[in-house]
């Protein structure tokens, strides 16, 4: 059977042949990733068509740029006639952009609060960062705010002073039980601050008198503005959200009563209503003769809205977490603040962060609002630069260079957030 | 065998009142109720002696005095002899036009750019990648202006149109005029109208009255059609034949209908120096929707996706398994629950735009906000009552809003333990 002579029996194993050339490299990636089938071909020629019309517009728009010049007219002279990108309002107005009108001699302060908020933010964004750093991060509310506004230094150490009261309060009532040494903390301070703190100041002033030009609030202008009511609402509306989801949360019918009530009708009203309350109506509910800052006021107003919109992110991180968790943390022993601090909240708060960073986010860009009751931040600016003659009917270059500045900041906070998400990642699912 | 039966009865002692968990809940809460009360009764002293000072009553009676302004978009009748509550109602008509349009608008871009962001086709993937974190992270307030001035701007006056040599045309068989006065559509005339039916102030077409009729019946006989339909599929196995019937039924008499009335669009021509005929949507009008529309896209857009992402992938497989057609296994098992995933946030896109309508202000779209938040307060004087009223209607917009979204919600919610 075996000794059959067939010629045609291979005795060697064949050279393994390369692939059909539409199945390798790039033709293949092409064909599996552009034109696989009738609709994702058309689309993708849609989408280059969509690309090159962009390009044909844009481009030359964007190569002819014009960086120095000192008004339209002298720009579209230097262009003659071509398309072209009149950067020079830029060039020509960035100060007014970054800091409104704040005193251009005085342009190192805030550029120095904002150098040392990256120091003050440190210990909180990255676990590298020396714990000592921690102190600064408490103290630079009151240094920022001495660097911005200026004025004598003795106000915000006065104010500061609450604090180290409260804490100090905290700390001697501590073996009366928490409910008491918490209303003590809350109260003696208040007392302080409507009490003491204006003649500690006053006295600590002309003891010692150390100031800085004041700058007023109306001078205050651009990306400043919105940095300032962006920062200081992020950092208040944190707290202030996690607060109102434990009141939403609570078994306390009152307290959930009113944390409810609050929440729904912030979040039922648009963040203008709020604002324009700020500027038209809360000279009625402050006793009268009281006028305090504008932004201020702001801040206040887009603290409160966007602690409702936390509070209801964070209570979708505590609806998340397995009641076992509560429980057992009830087991050890803990009592409710205890265990909110160190079992519940660092979960729920991890489950939260897409939420919270989205808030965050929203409430940056919602900072542009403050634009209709007459605060100059950057879009409030552009339309006052559309107004001066120099630059009357520029408005791409202007919008492109606000929006690229927002999106930094938006897509960075986003970006931060997926990094947060990944480090805290403890499952190993 | 003495084994103590439970703890020993305390009697109440006052210290309790802090100490035991019992019992602190009540102090907390009186605590906080008094606080309340007290805060409440400082900001209503403050502002009475506030109004005091100013001279000003707390009285809504300046709703019934007339208006004495104009308003550009009117969808009711309306002019400066009216009263205030008439505009403040034209001014809540404007903003829930806009809310509509903005969100059917919105949902349209916003699907399919969270479903082409997820297709395997890597130029548009990365081409609504592009567009989703572009439009996401720039305010929308500068969208709305970008989209204004390029409206008032860039396109062409209505002079343009003219002459043997335009310079610009119209669009869809010269019935879509885009000017910088606003953009002309076609407008929906009846020949044979049936006339309007007065209404107190307001009156009622009963040509569009009988057209809605005449669709509710149809898609109620619809149904009647498809739930027989499935009867008998039930009871015998086969189910008749009914999409001619369905198809009948819902179009041969609104086309009958339509047909008696002697329905025609009326198309915008070039009179004098402007448009004519047609209804012109104004250059605010169209900012705010393309502006809030193509901004809220993205959203919803991240909606869509994360919502078609959380079905898992083996709902597609066991669909398969079943033998189920990639249609069947879309339309059965993928979008029921997609829908649960995408429905929650996409009503609360709906809240977030209803609300961002009051940016009109920016481009002096006549909403709410300007009309009853706006010039009402500035010629009345009355801040206090127009914006607690303000506020109050945007409130009862956003509670019916989320209210449907409960229901919806409670409709769907996985049937668990």
């Amino acid at each position: 059977m075996g000794d059959r002579n067939a010629s045609y029996v291979r005795t060697e194993m064949m050279e393994p042949q390369a692939p059909p050339i539409t199945e390798v490299g790039a033709i293949r990636w092409v064909r599996e990733n552009l034109f696989d089938g009738v609709l994702s071909s058309v689309l993708t020629v849609l989408a280059l068509l969509a690309i090159a019309f962009l390009l044909h517009e844009l481009g030359p728009w964007l190569l002819n740029s014009v960086w120095n010049a000192h008004s339209l007219t002298q720009c579209r002279e230097i262009l003659q006639g071509e398309p072209g990108a009149c950067w020079g309002v830029i060039n020509d107005r960035w100060a007014q952009l970054l800091f409104g009108f704040y005193p251009s001699t005085l342009y190192w302060r805030p550029v120095l609060a904002l150098v040392l908020l990256f120091v003050a933010l440190a210990p909180v964004l990255f676990p590298s960062a020396p714990r000592g750093l921690i102190w600064f991060t408490l103290a630079y509310p009151f240094v920022a705010f001495w660097l911005i506004w200026g004025g004598s230094i003795w106000l915000p150490i006065s104010v500061a002073l609450g604090f180290g009261i409260g804490y100090a309060t905290l700390l001697a009532t501590s073996r009366l039980g928490l409910l008491i040494s918490t209303i003590a903390a809350v109260v003696v301070p208040v007392l302080y601050w409507l009490l003491f703190s204006g003649d500690v100041a006053g006295g600590l002033a002309s003891a010692l008198p150390l100031e800085i030009r004041a700058v007023p609030s109306r001078e205050f202008g651009g990306f400043m503005i919105s940095i300032i009511i962006g920062v200081t609402g992020i950092a208040l509306s944190l707290p202030l959200g996690i607060l109102l989801a434990l009141g939403r949360r609570s078994n306390m019918p009152l307290i959930k009563v009113i944390a409810v009530v609050f929440i729904e009708f912030i979040r039922g009203v648009p963040l203008i209503t709020l604002l324009f309350t700020a500027s038209l109506l809360l000279n009625y509910f402050l006793p009268p003769g009281t006028n305090f800052d504008l932004i201020l006021r702001v801040i206040i107003m887009v603290t409160l809205f966007a602690s409702a919109y936390m509070a209801e992110v964070i209570r979708g991180g505590l609806a998340a977490l397995p009641r076992g968790q509560f429980e057992a943390a009830d087991a050890l022993g803990l009592d409710y603040w205890k265990a909110q601090r160190l079992i519940v909240m660092p979960q729920a708060l991890k489950i939260s962060i897409p939420g919270i960073v989205n808030t965050f986010i929203g409430l940056f860009k919602d900072t542009t609002l403050v634009v209709f009751i007459g605060l100059l931040d950057p879009i409030g600016l552009a339309s006052a630069i559309r107004a001066n003659s120099d630059w009357q009917g520029i408005y791409w270059e202007l919008f492109i260079f606000i929006g690229a500045i927002f999106w930094i900041f938006c897509f960075g906070m986003s970006r931060y957030s997926m990094h947060l998400e990944r480090r805290l990642k403890t499952d190993h699912r | 065998m003495a084994i103590d039966s439970g703890a020993p009865k305390a009697s109440f002692r006052l210290g309790m009142l802090i100490y035991d968990t019992r019992y602190r809940s009540y102090t907390i809460q009186i605590f906080a109720l008094l606080l309340l009360m007290l805060v409440a009764a400082w900001l209503v002293d403050n502002t009475i002696r506030n109004l005091a000072a100013l001279g000003k009553d707390f009285s809504f009676n300046f709703l019934w005095s007339t208006a004495g302004y104009d308003i550009s978009q009117r969808p009711i009748a309306y002019d400066s002899t009216y009263t205030h509550t008439r505009a403040a109602v034209v001014g809540l008509l404007n903003t829930l036009i806009l809310a509509i349009m903005s969100c059917v608008a919105a949902t349209i871009l916003g699907v399919i750019a969270g479903v082409l962001r997820l297709s395997n086709n890597w130029v548009v993937g990365r081409l609504m990648t592009v567009y989703i974190e572009t439009f996401r992270n720039v305010p929308v307030l500068i969208w709305i202006i970008v989209v204004s001035a390029i409206m008032s701007e860039s396109m062409p006056a209505p002079n343009a149109f003219r002459g043997e040599d335009a310079t610009a045309s119209m669009l869809l068989f010269d019935s879509i005029a885009i000017t910088n006065r606003g953009v002309y559509v076609p407008s929906p005339l009846f020949d044979n109208s049936l006339g309007s039916y007065a209404l107190g102030t307001l009156t009622l077409s009963l040509d569009y009255v009988l057209i809605l009729l005449v669709i509710g019946v149809s898609i109620w006989v619809n149904q009647r059609i498809t739930a027989s339909a499935t009867r008998i599929q039930e009871a015998t196995g086969v189910r008749p034949v009914t999409w001619w019937k369905s198809l009948l039924v819902l179009f041969a008499p609104l086309i009958a209908l339509l047909m008696f009335l002697g329905f025609h669009l009326e198309y915008p021509e070039l009179r004098g120096f402007n448009f004519a005929g047609g209804i012109q949507m104004r250059n605010s009008l169209i900012s705010m929707w393309i502006g809030l529309s193509i901004y809220s896209a993205a959203f919803i857009a991240e909606n869509v996706r994360a919502g078609i992402m959380a079905i898992s992938k083996g709902q597609t497989e066991a669909a398969f398994a079943l033998g189920l057609q990639p249609g069947k296994t879309m339309r059965l098992v993928i979008l029921p629950q997609a829908l649960r995933v995408i429905i929650p946030p996409l009503i609360s896109q709906y809240l977030n735009i209803t609300k961002n309508t009051s940016l009109g202000l920016a481009v002096g779209y006549m909403d709410l906000r300007s009309t009853l938040g706006g010039i009402t307060i500035n010629q009345t004087g009355r801040e206090l009552e127009g914006m607690l009223l303000l506020m109050l209607v945007y409130l009862t917009v956003s509670l019916i809003i989320s209210s449907l979204m409960n229901l919806y919600n409670n409709r769907v919610k996985l049937k668990e333990r």
